[in-house]
């Protein structure tokens, strides 16, 4: 396969690639750059964007003897995951821009120029596995023909599994990655591997922040950005307990940075309990109230027909909806598990999918509901990433549009 | 041992503009002078001899050039004799005629030229004035005329190239020295991509400094000249040990300035023949790609209308709907090398000054792609090129297609489905 390996300058693109050279393929690395004013060196945790680290890719390269390239996505970068990062925060949403970054960056706007150009796959350094099967389906003409089944699962190591920011790129881009440090269990492994090879990435820190945010202060980029808008943060019956410089700096969830001048009445914490954008009110209250046993997504990606088919999900069924119609597609309820952060643990739920016009008349029609069945959850902010999981495999992916307080929490907090 | 300059590795190499292969004499100078010891300014026999090949050399240069001996500058190539000029001019000048703050650039010029200028403005309080140009890069001399008309008591130099790196222009820089003459501004002249492609007569030109280097003319890299007037007001940028009349100092780099003077004199020997065989293969390559590619764009003078308005080797296209990295690198899979002929920044091709400054849209401006020819060019090399270029131009433009999608404009998997249909 010819097989374009994007190269970050980190440790784990640079191995990524060079197992894609050992496998056999022909392998070209291409380096995305995503800024327009980069820093010259790298520093501290943000180990992506300077051009030190377009330097580092570039020696990998060289070492792997592939040719090396960049390519200026800095302004598809800036239009589409910087852009939805500003407007879901001011919109008192909390984004994850790394999904976004892999749904209209690296396998959108990298993996169309790369198909086009003639590749057959995109090969990244994230911690996941493809694993396919063969399934016999019904053909045209009802004869049974054999199709590849592609599932996205965990990580075998589970401190670096990166399926949850995957799943947004659904099947068929799916089709065209290739992940080669799907199988590797520790990071050191990886750092071993490109110890000897030679690749002087291989000490190199790992990245964790914002890569656009260069100085790792988020509030004070949307500040820059969005300007401040001063507002009242008020309890949940309304009183206003405090000033802030703009609601979009706030999370649910969020406990510190509130300067509250007195403490609640009965001395306990208070956390962000709601963000609303129009009145530009933070609404904040004790953490039973942050609870949450039932959640909707929408934007939803499925990467699991199956599993959907068999929860009565028919093909003919689930056409497109006409505009204005009155009932939604469902899918019936299947068990799964959820998880709504990169690190989170996932909880038990029971899940199903639904096309056409929620119940509140919300606009985009792919949407999941979820309840849980075990555990709450704890914060949920609408515009975080929501992934379903079956045991290791991703099922589906969908935006956070609205959490629900737990029935037991909200009485007991009355 | 002796070496043999390798073939211009892998396939057909169209960027003589970036670099040339180093001729045989070059090389076999370069290596012979290697195996010698001595530092030119030392005083003892050792030194004498190294002594001797720098002023041979310097000799040779100069008499390839219509210049004299002591006009020649060896500097460590194009970049510095350029920051030299701009920056020794503008210094020089202040010390007796403080008020000629002005520095008088071509649109079109090289980052060697243009950056050097810019940092002068933002750290010694001189002003730019980007001249224009036409829509084939040349510049306009009524703005020229008009501006020295204005303001030519505060001028302190004039730098016009004399062939443009990226479409080949060739700028008219006599015109340009009879015009600044009698405002008594001097005129320096970047000829980095014209000695050894069109004739360069320092004395006849009228210029009081001319840059070249060794690299594009089958010369070593990080070697160079400023040719330079005798009694031009220089101030050094580089200080030390007061080589080379004081005006550039560091120890002479003996093998690459022989290797170097060897390379001009070659160049400049046989320049008419090379031109004219650059001027033919030139010719098949600009039509070969009109037949092949009937939108490409050729940006610069029309060479099969005028020859004598471009450089013998360059040809320059735009591709529409095409991104100059995409067609760069399909090509060089089809072991065809070319250039985009811009600046990078850190890799990532930028849209060209040259070409903006010449009219042409920011999108135009990405679909660029330079052929450049030199003296190992043959026609096997445009053939390759020309073999290669239909696919690569209808695969590029797919691409361009890809990465100009909109966000949103790409279907959203939707659980509509389950068959997998492609998105």
């Amino acid at each position: 396969m010819r097989v374009l390996a994007a190269m970050s300058g980190g440790v784990d693109s640079a191995v990524a690639a060079a197992l894609a050279v050992e496998a056999g393929h022909e392998v070209v690395g291409v380096h995305m750059a995503l800024s327009r004013n980069r820093e010259q060196f790298r520093a501290g945790s943000r180990g992506c964007c300077s051009i030190e680290d377009a330097g580092d890719a570039r020696r990998a390269a060289d070492v792997l003897g592939i040719p090396y390239y960049v390519w200026d996505l800095s302004e598809r970068f800036e239009d589409t995951v910087v852009a939805d990062f500003l407007s879901e925060y001011e919109a008192g949403r909390t984004p994850n821009p790394c999904v976004r970054c892999n749904e209209h960056i690296k396998f959108e706007a990298l993996l169309d120029k790369a198909t086009a150009l003639g590749f057959d796959a995109v090969a990244t350094g994230h911690y996941a596995q493809v694993v396919t099967r063969e399934v016999a389906v019904a053909g045209p003409d009802g004869e049974a023909v054999t199709r590849t089944v592609r599932e996205l699962h965990r990580s075998p190591n589970d401190a670096k599994d990166q399926s949850y920011v995957l799943a947004v790129m659904g099947q068929e881009r799916l089709a065209r990655s290739i992940f080669p440090l799907g199988g590797f269990a520790s990071k050191d492994e990886v750092r071993a591997e490109a110890e000897r090879r030679g690749l002087s990435v291989s000490n190199k820190p790992d990245s964790y922040d914002i890569c656009f945010v260069s100085d790792g202060d988020t509030q004070g980029f949307l500040k820059a950005r969005l300007g401040a808008r001063t507002g009242e943060i008020v309890d949940t019956e309304g009183e206003v307990l405090g000033e802030h410089e703009g609601a979009y700096a706030f999370t649910v969830g969020q406990r510190k940075g509130l300067s509250l001048g007195r403490p609640a009445a009965d001395g306990k914490p208070r956390y962000v309990l709601e963000v609303e954008p129009v009145s530009n009110r933070v609404v904040v209250g004790p953490a039973e109230l942050l609870t949450v046993d039932r959640i909707e997504g929408d934007r939803s990606v499925w990467l699991a027909d199956d599993v959907l088919a068999a929860a009565g999900w028919e093909p003919a069924q689930a056409g497109p909806v006409p505009d204005g119609a009155a009932s939604a597609q469902v899918s019936g309820w299947f068990d799964a598990s959820v998880q709504v952060r990169a690190h989170g643990a996932p909880v038990p739920a029971r899940v199903r999918a639904v096309v056409g016009q929620a119940d509140d008349g919300a606009a985009d029609g792919a949407r999941t509901e979820v309840e849980l069945t075990g555990e709450t959850l704890r914060g949920v902010a609408a515009g975080q990433s929501l992934v379903v999981y079956q045991g290791t495999r991703v099922i589906g992916q969908s935006t956070v549009q609205r959490a629900y307080r737990a029935q037991r929490a909200a009485s007991a907090a009355r | 041992m002796t070496a043999t300059p390798a073939e211009p590795s892998h396939g057909a190499y169209l960027d003589h503009a970036a670099t040339t292969p180093m001729s045989p004499a070059a090389l076999e100078a370069f290596v012979a002078e290697l195996t010698q010891t001595g530092n030119p300014s030392s005083l003892h026999a050792a030194g004498r001899a190294a002594r001797r090949v720098v002023e041979e050399s310097r000799e040779a240069v100069a008499a390839a050039l219509g210049a004299r001996p002591s006009e020649v500058i060896f500097t460590a190539g194009g970049t510095e004799s350029d920051n030299l000029a701009i920056k020794g001019l503008f210094w020089g000048r202040r010390t007796t005629e403080p008020h000629r703050r002005r520095i008088l650039v071509s649109a079109v010029e090289h980052h060697a030229v243009l950056d050097p200028a810019f940092w002068m403005a933002e750290h010694t309080g001189a002003e730019i004035v980007l001249l224009p140009v036409d829509d084939a890069g040349r510049l306009d001399l009524d703005a020229l005329r008009a501006e020295l008309a204005a303001k030519g008591d505060e001028v302190a130099l004039i730098s016009v190239m004399w062939a443009n790196n990226e479409v080949g222009t060739i700028q008219p820089v006599q015109e340009v020295v009879q015009i600044a003459r009698p405002y008594g501004i001097p005129v320096h002249s970047d000829a980095v991509q014209a000695v050894g492609q069109v004739p360069v007569d320092f004395a006849a030109s009228g210029l009081d400094a001319l840059t070249l280097t060794g690299h594009k003319l089958g010369g070593p890299m990080g070697v160079g000249a400023l040719v330079a007037k005798r009694g031009l007001p220089l101030t050094p940028v580089l200080h030390g040990g007061g080589q080379e009349r004081g005006v550039r100092s560091g120890t002479l780099d003996t093998p690459a300035i022989r290797a170097f003077a060897v390379a001009v004199t070659e160049a400049v020997a046989g320049r008419a023949e090379r031109a004219e065989h650059l001027a033919s293969l030139r010719d098949d390559l600009v039509r070969g790609v009109r037949a092949a590619v009937p939108d490409a764009v050729l940006r610069g003078p029309d060479p099969l209308a005028d020859p004598s308005l471009r450089l013998p080797g360059n040809a320059h296209f735009t591709f529409p709907g095409s991104e100059g990295d995409s067609l760069l690198y399909l090509l060089d899979s089809a072991g065809v090398q070319t250039s985009t002929g811009s600046a990078c920044q850190a890799g990532v091709p930028q849209p060209s000054h040259v070409l903006l400054a010449m009219g042409v849209s920011e999108e135009d401006a990405r679909g660029a792609l330079r052929f450049s020819l030199g003296a190992t060019s043959t026609p096997d090399d445009v053939a390759r090129l020309l073999d290669a270029l239909p696919q690569v131009v209808a695969r590029a433009q797919a691409a361009g297609l890809a990465s100009s999608a909109r966000p949103g404009a790409s279907p959203r998997t939707r659980p509509t489905a389950t068959t997998g249909r492609p998105a």
